[in-house]
């Protein structure tokens, strides 16, 4: 391919929405959600054509305006940047279309039930969300990090009641900490290096010295903030359930996970030579216990978008127990012959379960949208015989809890199979039951609902339905299918995934027999 | 051995970090809250300059520099949006804490 041709493509997913956030700032409101999704498909073919590139030509790398590093701002694309890149697109386009629905059927013209806002707001998001997943430089990440963080605050509060602004501003104050200590972080390291690529970082970072150390520790608590993992996730049930539906959705699948993937990033490919064996079962600790807490907070919770928000919680810490399990002992690395069969494993596990968990935790959030647009209010109770009046969202709403408990064939079930595989064959085996009792914890309140739907119509309260739009439970059921779908075709996400992956995982189908070692 | 100038700078900042993270967490009035963290940025802005001076050439380091100027843009419309959110809380419910029995 031609390289100014290939060089002028990567940074179209950051470009395109900025300019729809743009156009939609300058139209009149009505016009708003028509620009929105036409940029959110241009987004989705931007996005595939670099997925394409990337399996033909390989990892890509732009200097923004010409400069090099140091000085200049590299994008870089890789495997693991191509699958948060396309799974911010396949869950934004549907999201978008269920707002564009859901906005167009609320009756008047008040700013709560049709917010004018939501499309610019939700266009910069993905703008930053793009950013971060490409951009290749620590500074140019915090900037975008903090874009991310200003607009997902300003989405959370669109309803403008008492209680979404109350949470927002807990949530902002959260994640401008976060930032801060971020950016301490940034100073220090630029201190001891002298330069900000991730690249250069990497080799330049002196391994033992304390200002590194601190440096490290700094970034990654502004990070854990940032992403919600116990017990730092305070703010998020509250922030997360006060918000509307989509808006829910996109920040329980998407924004969490841009935090989580600059960990991951920094954890790898900057901070190698600093992680140490104790740092890794400390953040694996948290991810643990988080599994279990926020999967029983959820079951406790009597309102719906409560517990698919406490759920969250819970599915974060799985992602986290990709640390430990990638961060080994020297003395035991030494003792190895060769790189550790299961790196890969864990590797692949943990990004699994951040895309599965974006697909199901987005589907999840639709369709509990949908009850509650339908019945009217958010008791749990008001789903009793759902079955047989809303059948299809009722039906997106398992096969996201299907991914989220990892029941094969689902996403979430490839995720906490490769975990546990690791896991044993790391001989870490403390953290298996963590993964089994989260599992059955999420089936508790899964099943909690399913059962609620499945019950007869003798004792639903006599209420009739508020009309949902079609659209609305065709797009639940899209998001559903998806956290599906990548669990049945996860051998070609492993595919583009091991693109310049530091723990490669031999490609091949999924052979294993599903029994036994499940959950 | 006496101190170099920016060391001094950079302890300092590292001082007032401290200082004001707690102020995040201990004070709770929102405005007092939205101060303290922008103490937090201006301190990182602080630790910043000292390093851009630290190699004692004629010329101090462009590039913390520049992260300053954007960190202060940055911190700008942060402290802007987070005072707007607090004064419309504050017009819609009378409250300036969190910790207020609802």
């Amino acid at each position: 391919m031609n390289p100014a041709l290939s060089d002028s493509l990567s940074a179209l997913p950051i470009l395109l929405p900025l300019a729809g956030a743009l156009t939609c700032i300058l139209l009149p409101p009505r016009h708003r959600a028509a620009a929105g999704l036409l940029t959110s498909a241009l987004t989705l073919l931007s996005a595939s054509a670099l997925t394409w590139m990337l399996l033909t030509t390989g990892i890509s790398s732009q200097n923004l305006g010409g400069w090099p590093p140091p000085l200049g701002i590299q994008l870089r694309f890789d495997g693991l940047a191509c699958v948060f890149l396309l799974l911010t697109s396949l869950v934004g386009l549907p999201v978008g279309l269920h707002a564009a629905a859901l906005f167009r059927s609320q009756p008047g013209d008040d700013r709560a039930s049709s917010p004018p806002l939501f499309w610019p707001l939700w266009l910069f998001l993905w703008a930053a969300l793009n950013g971060i997943f490409i951009s290749h430089d620590l500074f140019n990440l915090y900037v975008l990090l903090e874009i991310m963080g200003l607009a997902a605050v300003s989405l959370a509060i669109l309803s403008g009641r008492p209680a979404a602004l109350l949470a927002g501003l807990r949530y902002f104050l959260a994640a401008l900490v976060g930032s801060m200590l971020y950016l301490l972080g940034v100073a220090l390291v630029y201190g001891a290096a002298g330069s900000l690529d991730l690249g250069l970082l990497g080799e330049a970072l002196p391994a033992g010295a304390i200002s590194v150390r601190v440096a490290f520790a700094l970034i990654i608590t502004g990070l854990l903030i940032k992403t919600a993992v116990f017990p730092l996730h305070f703010w998020l049930p509250e922030a997360h359930s006060a918000a509307p539906a989509p808006v829910s959705a996109i920040l329980s699948a998407l924004v969490i996970k841009a935090s989580f993937y600059v960990f991951l990033r920094l954890w790898v490919d900057v901070f190698d030579g600093s992680v140490t064996f104790a740092a890794g079962q400390a953040v694996g600790a948290l991810g643990a216990v988080a599994v279990v807490w926020g999967s029983y907070q959820a079951l406790r919770q009597s309102r719906l978008k409560r517990m698919v928000a406490h759920s969250t919680v819970g599915q974060v810490g799985y992602m986290f127990l990709l640390f430990p399990l990638i961060t080994l002992d020297p003395a035991a690395a030494a003792a190895a012959h060769g790189p550790p069969t299961w790196l890969g494993h864990a590797w692949t596990g943990g990004i699994y379960q951040a895309l599965s968990h974006g697909f199901a935790k987005a589907a999840m959030f639709l369709a509990v949208g949908i009850f509650i647009l339908a019945v009217g209010n958010d008791e749990k109770r008001s789903v009793t015989n759902m079955v047989g009046r809303l059948p299809m969202t009722t039906f997106a709403f398992a096969l996201a809890g299907i991914s989220l408990i990892g029941l094969p064939p689902s996403g979430g079930f490839v995720a906490k199979w490769m975990l546990l595989k690791a896991t044993f064959s790391s001989q870490q085996w403390w953290w298996a039951p963590m993964i089994v009792w989260g599992s059955f914890l999420t089936a508790g309140y899964v099943f909690m609902i399913l059962r609620l739907a499945f019950a007869p119509a003798a004792e639903a309260p006599k209420k009739n339905l508020r009309p949902v739009p079609r659209i609305l439970e065709f797009t639940a059921l899209a998001l559903g299918v998806g956290a599906i779908l990548i669990g049945l075709r996860a051998s070609e996400v492993m595919l583009l995934l091991d693109v310049g992956a530091p723990f490669a995982e031999p490609v091949q189908p999924l052979t294993e027999p599903p029994g036994g070692a499940d959950d | 051995m006496p101190p170099e100038p920016w060391q001094l700078y950079a302890l300092t900042a590292g001082l007032l970090f401290s200082i004001s993270l707690a102020g995040v967490f201990l004070c709770r009035h929102f405005f007092r809250k939205i101060i303290a963290v922008n103490l937090m940025g201006a301190s990182v802005f602080l630790l910043l300059v000292s390093i851009g001076r630290r190699d004692h050439e004629a010329f101090a380091d462009p590039v913390p520099h520049a992260m300053v100027i954007t960190g202060l843009v940055v911190a700008v419309s942060a402290s802007a949006f987070a005072l707007a959110l607090a004064r419309r809380i504050h017009r819609e419910t009378g409250r300036d804490n969190f910790s207020e029995s609802e």
